[in-house]
Formats: C-alpha cells, structure tokens, sequence
C-alpha cells in the first residue's frame, strides 16, 4: 500500500463493490478467477440492489398467501384476483439514488421501469401513484429536486397515457441529501393471458425487444444503490438513464399484442443491470441455461465492449422467450409497432449463462452462482439511546392555537399538493372515480371485470423514525384506513424499504423492527404482502434518512357508485370521529414544527383500529355516510379543516367528548397524531346507528358557515374558511416558472 | 453589449428521444439518407460580460449532466 | 352514424374518444398508415402524445397517410373533431387557423374547467344551443401542457369576426394563457372543430361531468347540416 498521497491500486473487484470474501467466493463458484465480462456481471447481481444481501433473510417473515393472490414476490410484480377472469397486478419500486443525481430523468425512468414491471406480467397498466420525499423547502437544492421529480413524473406518465392518480409528498431535513422517489403501478390482466418471466424450453430463442442498447447507466442503479451518496457524485454522474415515454408506449401495445397472441413463454423487462439481470432471472426462475450473444445485440453506441452490452441500463428495453418456430411473427409485429426487435440468444440446458461474441465465449457462469449465490448477511442491530436526527423550531413558542393551526395547515407535509398533481394527467383511460385530493384513496372503475379497484401508497418516515415498529404498523394501518374511507377492501399490500445502511447498527435495527411492524400489520388485517423493493444505503454526510417503508394496497369495492367523498357537502350535516383515535403529540408535525421530536410513540390497538375500518368500510358501501376522511398529518383539527376547505362549506365543532373519552389535552386532541380516527359527516341518525360493541362514534359537530370553529375544553379557534384555504393552498407559491 | 447565440444540444452518447422521433418520421415523409438527427435549442442574448457567458451556460441554459453548449458571438448590430 | 378515431403511436385518449363515440353511434379506430375513411360520417382526431410531442405537438403526426385522407373529408364537408393533441394536429395540417403554444405557466396541468360555447356557426355547429334560450357553460376537463392558443392580432379578429370561435374558457379560468380566453376554434365553414380541453373525459357521470356529450351531439348535427 502507498503511503504517499496517490491512491493505492485497488483491487478490481473492490472498486466495483465486492468484499474480499463476496470475490473469493466467486472464484469457488466458477472454479477459477473471473474474467472482465464475468466480474462486471457478478458484481452488480451481487449488489445490494440486486441481491438483497442484508434484507433478504428479513423478508422471509413477511406473509405472502392469500386465496386471492395470483402471483406472489419473487415475479415481476404481484397480482390479485378481482373476479369474472380477471387480475390487478401491482408493484412499487425506488429510484432513489438516480433522482438524486438528475431529478427529472431519475423519476421519469422510475416511472417507465415500475410500468415495464407490470406490463411484463401481460398487464396493462391503468395507475400510476408516487410518494416523494425531500428535504425542507427552504432549501433550494430540495426545491430543484421537487420540481425536476414532478416533472419527469409527468412526462413520463402523461406521455405514454397512464392517469398518475395519487401519490404523497413529504418534506425532511434527513432526506436533504438522499431523496426518495418511490413510484407504484397498478394493471389489468385477464388471468390466463398472464405470464410469468421464468425462461423454458430448451432452444427456445431469446428475443430483445425495443430500444437499442447504449452506455446509458453503466454501473448506474445498481452501484448507487449500494453506495451512500458523498462527494463523489459528480463522478457517478455520466451513468444517468434517459427515458423516452414515447418509445415505452410503443413497446408496451407490442407487448400486450404479443401476449394477448400467445407468441411469448415468458417476458421479463430490463432494468437495473440490463441484460444480465434479466437473463439471469429468468433462467434462474426456470432452471435453465441461457447463451446470448453481444454481437446480435442492437446497439446505439459504436464500439461498445461486450461488458457494456451486459449492464447497459438503456430503457424501454425487454426480453423474451420464444419458440423458434414463432419468432418470425413476433419480429414482425414489432414492425408494425415501430419497436426494435432481434434474436439475441438462446436457452439451454446448461444451468449456465454464457455471453458470446459470435462463436468466441467471453463469459460463462452458473446460472445458480451469479443470481443466487451472494451470501446473505445477518443485521447487527442494535436500538440508539436516543432521537439521532435533528430538532429544527418552526413555530414560536408562544403560538396560540389558530396559529397553530394556520402553520401546520401551511406546512409543506400538511398542504394541499395541487400544485404536483395538476402537472400529472390523472383522468386519461376514463377509469377514474374518485381523482387526487376528492378522496382519501384513488378509485378506478373497472367495467370489464364488473368492479372497481381503490389504490393508495402511504408512509411516515418521521413516525416510523420515532419507533420504526409502531410507526410501520401504523403506516399499514393508514394505507388501510385511507382505502376504507372510500369504500375498498385491501386484497394485496406492496412495499418499498427505504432505510440507511444496512451495516450500520441503528439503521440495522430499524429495519429489522420495521419490518416485524409490517408482518404484524399485515397479519393483523389479513392482507398478503405480494412483492416490494428495497432501497438501502440511503444515507448522507449528516447520518441516515428516516427509515421510510412506504406502502401500497390495493383493495376492491364492488360498486363504485357506492362510495363517499373526502370532504363535507351539505349545510346541517352532523359530522362524528368513529374509532379508537387517541392521539398524542409524539412525532407529530406539531412536535416537528416545535422541535420536539424524540423517540417513542404511543402504542396501537391494531384490533380495535381493524374494526373501525371494517365499520368505515361498510357504513361507506352502504351509504350511511356523505363523506369519510382519515386523520393523519396535523391531526384532527387539520382533517376537519381539510374536509371543510375542499368541500367549500365551514364546521362548528366540539371536541369535549373526544378529550373526556379518551382522557386527552386540548392540545392533544387537536392537533395529536395516531392512527383510528375518522372524521364522517352525514345525518345524525345514520351516523349514530354506526356506533356497536367495539365502534366508538363521537357527534361532536355540525357543517355550516364560513368559519372553521372548533372548541376543545378552554381552547378554542375560530378561522374564517377561505384564510385556511390560503394557507392550505400555499404551496405552490414557492416555485418560480421553469425555463 | 456583446450579442450571442447560445445553442445547445444533447450530449453525444446520450439518447436523444427527440432526434430519434424525428429521425424515424423522415423516411414516411420522402426523405431518405438523413440521420444523425439531434434536436436541441437555442438562446439568443446580449450580455454586458461575455466572459461569465460559460458560468451562465453551466448553471442555467443547459443541463450539463446530459447536455453540450455552445457560444456563438454575433457580429453586427 | 360511424365514427372513425384516428390513432397515432403515441396516441394516448383514443380509446376514450372511442367510449365516447360509442354512446352516440358506431365507432372504430381508423390506424394512421390507413388511408380509407369509407363508411366514416364524423372523424375524431384524438389528444395524447401522438410522437411523444417531439418536435412540436402534432408536427409528426400531421404528415401521416390518415391525415391526407381527412384533408380530403374535411374539404367535402365532412365533420372532423380535433381534441387537444388533436386540434394542435389540426393546425399545424392547416385546417385550422393558428398555432398551440406552450402553456403560460411553463407547467402541464389537468383541471376541471367551465367552457362558454360561442357563436352561430355557419349552419354548423349551432347544435348545442338548440332547444335551449341560455347557453350555460359545460364543466369539461383540461390537461396539457402546450394549449396556449395563439394568432397574430388581424387573425384573432378574423376568426372572431367570422364567428370561428366555438367556445371561450370562463372568466378566470384560462389554465394557459390561450389568446382572449379561447379554448376552440371552427374552420371557416364551421365542419371542423378544434378545442383542448376533452369533451371525451365528460361523458360518464361516475368519473365527471356529461357536459362533453353535447360537443360530441354538435359534431353530430355538423354531419346533418353538411353538404
């Protein structure tokens, strides 16, 4: 080693990411070192991203089955049964570490390989959601990332004609330096035309389908992903992927035609690194061999070496197995759909992957040996003492509580985020019934399958931060709340994990206690988790994000006509909070905004809240209420405000009953978080009748007017509905127009 | 005040969606033997200090991560 | 009555424009390579991102072998509808007269918007206003993000003066900056109909308004008042 300034000669394996020992076992593996084209390889199947080293072992507690699961993890995404023949398939996946770099190509290319997922199980999707996160928008750096996000996520999506129809966005100083970008897709499928990606049939042809393949992203997801971002992003910054919606939408008709024509055994899309991961996957999945050859490959670039072509992330890009006899026809309606279409290999009974150059074979490798043989690591966690972020103070100590709550209705976590969701189409497919902020969840019609599906992703990395098992039980609980309030039962949960370093000791022990949070959620409700994403490594010079698992369900509701709205419509309707919502101020955005934050939250009773969603479900199917919308962000006295303002109609409100069943603060009960709490409105009676064994229903007010009043104990506010609104509403007021 | 023209362009290698759209429409329009197509756009300004006109580009006119500039001046009045 | 939905790669509402159609008559997608509009009484020329926008909206597309085939509809009198991407297509064919510009605001956006319809056409068009004494305004979505209306100052007066102007966002609600709050424009003749926002998002009342089935009625009456 040198002991002068310049940097030691590393060796090749390390720069690439690979310990000693990972690189020792490799050489056992293939009986002897590996060559260029097989350590590139190696090493990216063998990244974090790709392998799931430090989260694999964890998943395994994760509950999968379900009668209406179709597929499962371990596919492209995971799908649900919805009657009549048909299926809702669904994933959510990270682009973290890409959006950090280049905002706008980062999440666009986010969105077009979350699509490419669900299409490659012969879905056409129908949905796309986001959850967002960044740091404080004072910061101009997390501004600029916001901006470029929404905007990718708009090309992208409204480009190739997917309604973008929720999402979430939040904003916290831990995630200033490593950004989430979280994108989820949902699609329909008749059952039989579904596929799985596992290759088969000895000489079946393997066939790249769409975009030729240039230098985009080499080493680019997958070696981001597992390294924390320092200062030397610049030199990372040449691997950013560029997306062409245009090209996507193109490749996903072929797709769907190819399928729906019985031409393809099975389909597997490209992502991170590109071929070999793919190829990899699907001769694993299928026990078979597979032989491609670089030279057949289509390329962008001249001169591109053989490992270039290996783990190119170029986009728009999948593969397919095809029976020998059929690939002329496949070939040709690629034609017809302007999208590139060559045979590149073949499967083979070999249990190997082989890379050729013509006849010359430039690499081969067990197929078992590069997807499943990286070790699988053991967290050492082990619990801080204390609260490890940071403490900021936004609101005067001396703040009252209109002012309270005029802050929290301004901040950016609480606040209206029109100013995103206007930038993304969110109607096109005529599907959908319940659009951004109308309702607590986004429903889509499906006249096909005589039903219609509710959709919503939900996190809280600030809450999940202050007991990452409480706090990620509490982020399924919300997801299923948000469903329940338009009506929707969840059949089938995603998830995206993202976490710090693994091989750090209080990042270790969030994930491993977030993820007992999620199976004991999952467990609870009785909903399967059917596929997710880790996104580890997310760190920055001042310490790890949050820990962020965020959440996706999809649920059924039978008849769309029959389900509620979020905000309050008539004058004289009694409005109640139905459940056992006993807030507290622990990691609420009030605790935030008074730099209060500190480790704990209260504990949940899951089944009591599981019961109030089953009642919110039901009373909502049958018309008992006008509107339903689930507490969270700011609490009651912000969910009030919030059902008033979009509904354009005041609220006078008494919170005396909820402080004195619960034993609450004024102070707690308007502004406490946690989960179970409802605010319904509709006539008093039907209302009322809600209340049962293990039901609480509390009338606490009436709609009408143009003030928000709401009284608890000796406190009490009185705001004139449109100065809310204008807080509400502001937002937007802190971009400037883009050249 | 120095008159320029900024022009820029995406950067060689880096996939163009614009110019390949382009590029595949040419030949349905009668126009073969035309490729290479890259489209990109262009800045006319005048600018009391030329000399901060590559700071101006870097920072604003163009995304360096995936575009190239380039400063033309013009001559004239 | 047949309609024809012209599809272009890229095209993102036809098959919406095909639900529409499809509650008022028979309605096919017409592919862009076709050149046979025989049968056809309305032709709907739908929004999306026909060639990704590359370019400008519309530019690629208007080259393409259907839109011959349309020029030829459209100059016997034949209705032709041109929804968002659609009328921008529209107007770079020259059909209609002006150009689709980037919105004010720099940003795509998608809202609901309350539409004024405008004008006697020239015994065309007038459709929507029959039966009826006032002309309430239709609740009909936009999104886009390149539907700034716009013609020079003399051209402006022209269509106003000749009555091609088909419907007028209401009062504070231009989502663009569009040209004296126009959202539509009719050719000449008044067969042709251009507008961005997207009469096909307002034909069913569990996702929205019903307001857009009486553009798609107008469309209708154009066939019967044609030549």
């Amino acid at each position: 080693m040198s002991e002068s300034g310049t940097q030691a000669e590393q060796p090749a394996y390390e720069a690439l990411g690979l310990t000693e020992s990972e690189y020792e076992l490799i050489c056992e593996k293939l009986g002897r070192e590996p060559n260029d084209v097989e350590l590139a390889m190696f090493s990216l199947l063998w990244s974090e991203h790709c392998a799931y080293k430090h989260s694999r072992k964890l998943l395994r507690r994760l509950p999968t089955e379900g009668e209406r699961v179709v597929m499962g993890p371990g596919e492209n995404a995971g799908a649900v049964d919805v009657g009549g023949g048909w299926a809702v398939a669904f994933k959510v996946e990270s682009h973290n570490h890409p959006s950090a770099v280049e905002p706008f190509q980062g999440a666009a290319t986010g969105v077009g390989g979350i699509l490419r997922d669900v299409f490659a199980l012969g879905a056409r999707p129908i949905a796309l959601l986001d959850s967002l996160r960044f740091g404080e928008m004072d910061s101009e750096r997390s501004r600029y990332l916001l901006d470029g996000a929404v905007r990718g996520i708009g090309h992208y999506g409204n480009s190739i004609g997917v309604p973008t129809v929720g999402g979430e966005i939040y904003f916290e100083a831990p995630y200033e330096h490593n950004c989430l970008v979280n994108a989820m897709c949902v699609g329909l499928a008749k059952r039989e035309e579904m596929v799985r990606a596992a290759a088969a049939g000895i000489g079946n042809a393997v066939v790249l389908i769409g975009a030729s393949t240039g230098r985009d992203g080499i080493g680019g997801a997958s070696v981001l992903a597992s390294a924390e971002l320092g200062d030397g992003d610049d030199a990372k910054r040449p691997t950013v992927q560029i997306g062409d919606p245009f090209e996507e939408s193109k490749l996903l008709e072929c797709c769907l035609e190819l399928l729906e024509r019985k031409l393809l055994i099975s389909l597997q899309d490209l992502g991170a690194a590109g071929l070999t991961s793919s190829a990899g996957e699907m001769a694993s999945a299928g026990g078979v061999g597979i032989d491609l050859d670089v030279e057949r490959v289509p390329l962008r670039e001249p001169g591109m070496e053989p490992f270039e072509i290996m783990v190119s992330e170029s986009q728009e890009r999948m593969l397919a197995i095809v029976e020998p006899e059929r690939v002329g026809e496949v070939l040709a309606l690629c034609e017809k759909w302007q999208t590139g279409a060559a045979e590149v290999g073949a499967v083979t009974d070999s249990g190997r992957i082989r890379v050729l150059r013509g006849a010359e074979v430039l690499g081969d490798m067990p197929v078992e040996a590069l997807v499943d043989g990286c070790p699988l690591y053991d967290l050492e966690p082990a619990e801080p003492e204390s609260w490890i972020y940071g403490n900021r103070r936004e609101l005067p100590a001396e703040a009252g509580v209109e002012e309270s709550l005029l802050a929290l209705l301004a901040s950016p976590n609480v606040a209206s985020k029109r100013w995103a969701f206007e930038q993304y189409d969110s109607i096109v497919g005529s599907r959908t019934v319940r659009r951004p902020e109308s309702a607590d969840a986004a429903v889509l019609a499906l006249p096909e399958a005589d039903t219609a599906i509710a959709v919503s992703i939900d996190g809280n990395g600030r809450r999940v931060a202050c007991d990452p098992h409480r706090g990620t039980i509490e982020a399924v609980l919300e997801c299923a709340q948000n469903l329940a309030c338009v009506g929707a039962e969840p059949l089938g949960l995603t998830n995206c994990l993202n976490f710090g370093n693994p091989e750090r000791r209080a990042p270790a022990w969030q994930l491993d206690r977030a993820v007992a949070g999620l199976a004991e959620a999952c467990e609870a409700l009785g909903v399967p988790v059917v596929g997710g994403n880790v996104s580890l490594y997310n760190e920055g010079p001042d310490g790890p994000i949050y820990p962020t698992p965020v959440v996706g369900l999809v649920g059924e509701l039978p008849d769309p006509t029959r389900t509620a709205s979020g905000f309050f419509a008539r004058a004289g309707d009694a409005i109640a909070l139905l459940g056992p919502f006993t807030p507290s101020l622990a990691g609420s955005e009030l605790a935030k905004q008074r730099g209060e934050l500190k480790a704990g939250l209260r504990e949940v009773d899951v089944e009591a809240v599981r019961v109030a969603i089953e009642a919110v479900r039901e009373a909502v199917r049958n018309g008992a209420v006008v509107s339903a919308h689930d507490v969270s962000d700011g609490g009651l006295a912000c969910a009030l405000a919030e059902s008033a303002i979009v509904g354009g109609v005041g609220c006078r409100v008494d919170l005396a009953p909820l402080t004195e069943a619960r034993g609450l603060s004024p102070e707690e009960a308007l502004f406490g978080e946690g989960p179970g709490g409802f605010v319904l409105s509709g006539d008093p009676a039907a209302l009322e009748s809600l209340a049962d064994d293990g039901v609480s229903v509390l009338l606490f007010g009436r709609v009408g007017g143009e003030r928000l009043e709401i009284a608890a104990d000796d406190e009490s506010l009185s705001i004139p509905l449109a100065d809310a609104a204008r807080a509400w509403r502001s937002l937007g007021e802190r971009f400037e127009p883009r050249v | 005040m120095a008159k320029a023209r900024v022009l820029i362009r995406p950067k060689e290698g880096i996939l163009d969606p614009q110019g390949k759209a382009v590029e595949g429409a040419l030949p349905a329009l009668g126009f073969e033997g035309v490729g290479h197509v890259r489209v990109g756009r262009m800045v006319e300004l005048e600018a009391e200090d030329p000399a901060r006109l590559p700071e101006l580009c870097e920072k604003l006119l163009a995304n360096p991560l995936v575009e190239d500039y380039e400063i033309e001046s013009i001559d004239g009045g | 009555m047949l309609w024809g939905v012209v599809q272009f790669p890229g095209s993102c509402d036809e098959r919406d424009a095909l639900r529409a159609c499809s509650l008022l008559g028979e309605a096919r997608l017409v592919w862009h390579e076709d050149r046979d509009l025989s049968g056809i009484d309305a032709v709907v020329i739908p929004g999306g991102f026909s060639y990704g926008d590359y370019l400008r909206g519309g530019a690629i597309a208007r080259f393409s072998p259907v839109m011959e085939a349309v020029a030829r509809f459209a100059a016997a009198g034949g209705p032709v509808l041109g929804i968002c991407n659609g009328f921008q297509v529209l107007c770079e064919a020259g059909l209609l007269p002006g150009a689709l510009l980037r919105n004010e605001e720099l940003r795509f956006v998608c809202r609901q918007a309350d539409l004024i319809p405008e004008g006697e056409a020239n015994g065309h068009f007038a459709t929507e206003n029959v039966g009826q004494t006032t002309t309430r305004t239709l609740s009909i979505p936009v999104k886009h993000g390149e539907g700034r209306f716009y013609a020079p100052q003399e051209a402006l007066d022209e269509i106003e003066s000749r009555g091609q102007v088909a419907y007028r966002y209401a009062p504070g609600q231009n989502p663009n900056g569009s040209a004296r709050d126009i959202a539509g424009v009719r050719n000449e003749i008044g067969n042709v109909l251009g507008l961005m926002p997207h009469p096909e998002h307002a034909v069913d009342p569990l996702t929205g308004s019903t307001d857009g089935l009486r553009i798609f009625e107008a469309v209708a009456g154009a066939r019967e008042g044609g030549p």
